[in-house]
């Protein structure tokens, strides 16, 4: 995947220059933000967007753009991290499933089903009343259903490959059964996998909002756009902008990550 | 040949496409009735979209940017695998049926004689006529005869045929063969024939052009074209057909 | 002197019967040509003599030695396989310097020194450029792709090569280079070979002797002579008829 195909692929590159944005803002929080995301003014509460404020002050006085900044770096974060774990595993027991079949197959379908069945908010409040409130429970949970949808997607994909006369050639040359997977079922199956993880941490970064909106995601006073948003909803009529800044923010990452794994699919399709 | 004497009439057609210019450039040819013609070429030769041209079932994305083709009569096309040419959830007389029925706007009995005719015609067992299968219970070959009496339904002055034998067992295609032979001679009709099969080609046809890279480099009756060629191209081809020696024992 | 034997072998694929107490032999230096129709089960003897497929009853032997089910390393590599369709023999994500090399650090037959120079002794063996090591399967034709697996395959010194319709996915003007390549390596390296193939054609250019299967089971084995001038069964008859001829010839 040469920078050529990335600059002649437009979804691609907007998805990449978007992303890339917003993680040098994250990143640089600390340098570019305005104030302390915990200043509280209070002479200038539920300030408007103005030149001083650039998106405006909370109910405490807080500026809500460096609160964003910071709230982005909370929030990319437990997306990335959220998604390794699963990420590997499901890549990891879907080419399983998939080259060797059979018995071992059932038994993966077996454990998918199962856990498929979780219902997923369920799953986090009860985990949420376990641990306590907070980043844990998001891993632990997706670490426990995450998998499912890379695991499915793998699984199908190696089947399929596992047809083609190179695997059998490998099988012929007498390459045990780890060294295909790994040396060459690998490397085919992960573009697919790639295209999956962008989809999902869409869904996982609505997900932590969701979760921050319900009260029980990430715990302040570090910032998260989930609780923004929800702190902002008392003072949806008056202070649109408490709200609706953390929410433009979810929808721009979202945006980015879509195009990146549009762009993806384009290319792994033109191949 | 005047029009008038002819079939179809093919003449420096060029299609291209947005990916490639010149899929087929200024290629011309022409059927009278009766006669069997074969477009010979390998992978590429643009003889495959030639045959959709004259149909008019190009593929999306290829246009016809110079020449003429001009039919005087119906076409009907056969295609290259029989198995996935035909509806699989729909029996083969009803999809046969159905075709003489749009074609000749009659009524159901009568389109169902008209059926077992062609199924007689064709050598397919008798008990299609009562029982009606799905073409997944059929043989490939059983399938391509279907295939042949649905395009005859239409009562075609030309038949196209797309590689019809080429996903055929060998002994099956020389059945086809012996089966389009006859029909032609029975009904009349002029034949399209591609294959990329000399051997098959000389079997049916009675004149023959050779295409390459989406030109013709040689045309002329196959008997010409086979022992005196004038291009490379088509030495080449001929050599490449591996001769088997003849059998003491056949019969 | 015979190389490779099959013994009494079946295929069962659940209750369908694919191979039916299959009797095969090859002698040393000598090409097998495996013909005929679709259902024969003439890929599925290729796949099981090649170790894919693990026969329910019968053995293989090589060299006076039977194969266990589980094959070692080193009988994995005496018996190697070119496939038919030359679009998917290839992993299209490794370049051809990696598929080429793998097999023969794998079996160790050359150390990571001088695997290049023997990548590129392999690619002019089968007539083709070394600037072919740093391209992917994509960059190439299917001939050129043909010849790849070809060198693959014999990257690791076989004893015995199974083609299996190795010239059937091919425009016709490749195939005779192919068939040649296949016959003066086979001189050179003093390979065993079964070939398989529906065209007798390619039969006759390049075999030995000939075993004809039917529905699973061999119905004929002869010399190539004697089975192309003078079959001896019905059907070997019906197939060398159903052969399309170029009537001037």
């Amino acid at each position: 995947m040469t920078l050529k195909r990335l600059l002649k692929t437009p979804s691609l590159l907007a998805g990449t220059v978007m992303l890339l944005l917003l993680v040098c803002a994250a990143f640089l929080a600390p340098y570019i933000s305005p104030y302390d995301y915990t200043r509280q003014d209070l002479f200038a509460v539920l300030q408007p967007p103005s030149a001083v404020h650039l998106m405006g002050t909370d109910q405490l006085g807080r500026d809500v753009c460096t609160r964003l900044l910071y709230a982005a770096r909370t929030d990319l974060k437990v997306m990335v991290l959220a998604e390794i774990v699963p990420f590997c595993t499901g890549i990891f027991l879907g080419m399983l499933a998939g080259y060797y079949g059979k018995w071992v197959d059932t038994v993966i379908t077996f454990f998918t089903d199962i856990f498929i069945a979780f219902p997923f908010y369920l799953t986090v409040i009860i985990i949420a009343f376990v641990t306590g409130s907070g980043e844990h429970g998001i891993y632990i949970t997706f670490m426990l259903v995450g998998w499912i949808v890379f695991a499915k997607v793998v699984k199908g994909l190696s089947s399929a490959l596992c047809s083609e006369e190179w695997i059998a050639a490998c099988k012929t040359i007498g390459l045990p059964g780890y060294r295909i997977i790994w040396g060459h079922l690998f490397v085919n199956v992960l573009p697919q996998a790639v295209i999956v993880l962008m989809t999902d941490m869409v869904s996982l970064l609505v997900t932590v909002v969701t979760l921050g909106f319900l009260g029980i995601g990430i715990a302040p006073p570090v910032p998260d756009w989930g609780t923004m948003i929800s702190d902002g909803k008392t003072f949806i009529a008056t202070s649109w902008w408490l709200s609706v800044m953390p929410g433009c923010a979810v929808v721009y990452t979202g945006i980015a990550l879509s195009l990146i794994g549009d762009g993806l699919a384009d290319i792994w399709r033109g191949k | 040949m005047t029009a008038a004497d002819t079939v179809l009439n093919v003449s420096h057609l060029s299609l291209s496409s947005s990916v490639q210019k010149n899929l087929v450039s200024d290629v011309s040819f022409s059927i009278a009735p009766g006669e069997c013609l074969g477009l010979v070429g390998e992978s590429g030769s643009g003889k495959t979209i030639t045959l959709r041209s004259i149909l008019g079932i190009l593929p999306p994305g290829i246009v016809l940017t110079g020449g003429s083709i001009e039919k005087h009569g119906s076409c009907a096309m056969i295609f290259q695998n029989p198995v996935s040419a035909l509806d699989p959830l729909c029996p083969v007389v009803s999809q046969l049926v159905e075709v003489i029925r749009c074609h000749q706007k009659m009524s159901r009995e009568s389109a169902l004689v008209q059926a077992d005719e062609l199924l007689r015609m064709l050598d397919l067992p008798v008990s299609l006529e009562r029982l009606d299968r799905y073409p997944g219970q059929l043989s490939g070959g059983q399938c391509q005869r279907i295939m042949i009496a649905i395009a005859l339904a239409c009562r075609p002055d030309l038949l196209l045929c797309d590689e019809p034998t080429t996903a055929l067992d060998v002994t099956v295609q020389k059945q086809i063969i012996a089966v389009l032979r006859n029909l032609q001679h029975t009904l009349e009709f002029s034949m399209l024939f591609v294959t990329h099969n000399l051997a098959v080609a000389s079997a049916l046809c009675t004149s023959l052009c050779v295409m390459k890279q989406g030109t013709v480099v040689e045309k002329g009756d196959t008997k010409s074209v086979l022992s005196r060629p004038q291009t490379e191209y088509t030495k080449l081809l001929i050599r490449s057909v591996l001769p088997v020696p003849e059998c003491g024992k056949e019969e | 002197m015979t190389e490779l034997e099959v013994n009494s072998c079946s295929v069962w694929y659940g209750s369908y019967k694919a191979l039916d107490c299959i009797h095969i032999q090859i002698e040393k230096n000598k090409t097998l040509g495996l013909v005929g129709e679709s259902g024969s089960g003439k890929s599925t003897l290729a796949r099981t003599i090649a170790g894919l497929i693990i026969p329910q009853t019968g053995e293989i032997v090589l060299e006076s030695q039977k194969l266990a089910e589980r094959r070692t390393r080193e009988q994995h590599r005496k018996i190697q396989m070119v496939f038919q369709n030359p679009d998917s023999s290839l992993n299209p994500k490794l370049t051809v310097r990696q598929i080429l090399s793998e097999p023969m650090l794998f079996h160790k037959i050359v150390t990571r020194g001088n695997v290049e120079s023997r990548c590129r002794e392999l690619l002019a063996c089968v007539q083709l450029d070394s600037s072919a090591l740093d391209a992917y399967p994509r960059a190439f034709s299917g001939g050129q792709r043909q010849r790849i697996a070809l060198a693959r395959a014999l990257s690791i010194k076989p004893d015995v090569l199974i083609a299996d319709e190795p010239t059937s996915a091919l425009d016709v003007s490749v195939q005779l280079s192919i068939l040649d390549l296949l016959k003066s390596i086979k001189k050179d390296l003093g390979l065993t070979m079964l070939c398989i193939s529906h065209d007798l054609g390619v039969i006759y250019a390049v075999c030995d002797s000939v075993a004809v299967m039917k529905q699973g089971r061999i119905v004929e084995t002869n010399t190539a002579e004697t089975f192309f001038r003078h079959p001896e069964t019905e059907y070997s008859r019906l197939l060398l008829s159903s052969v399309p001829r170029m009537e001037t010839v």
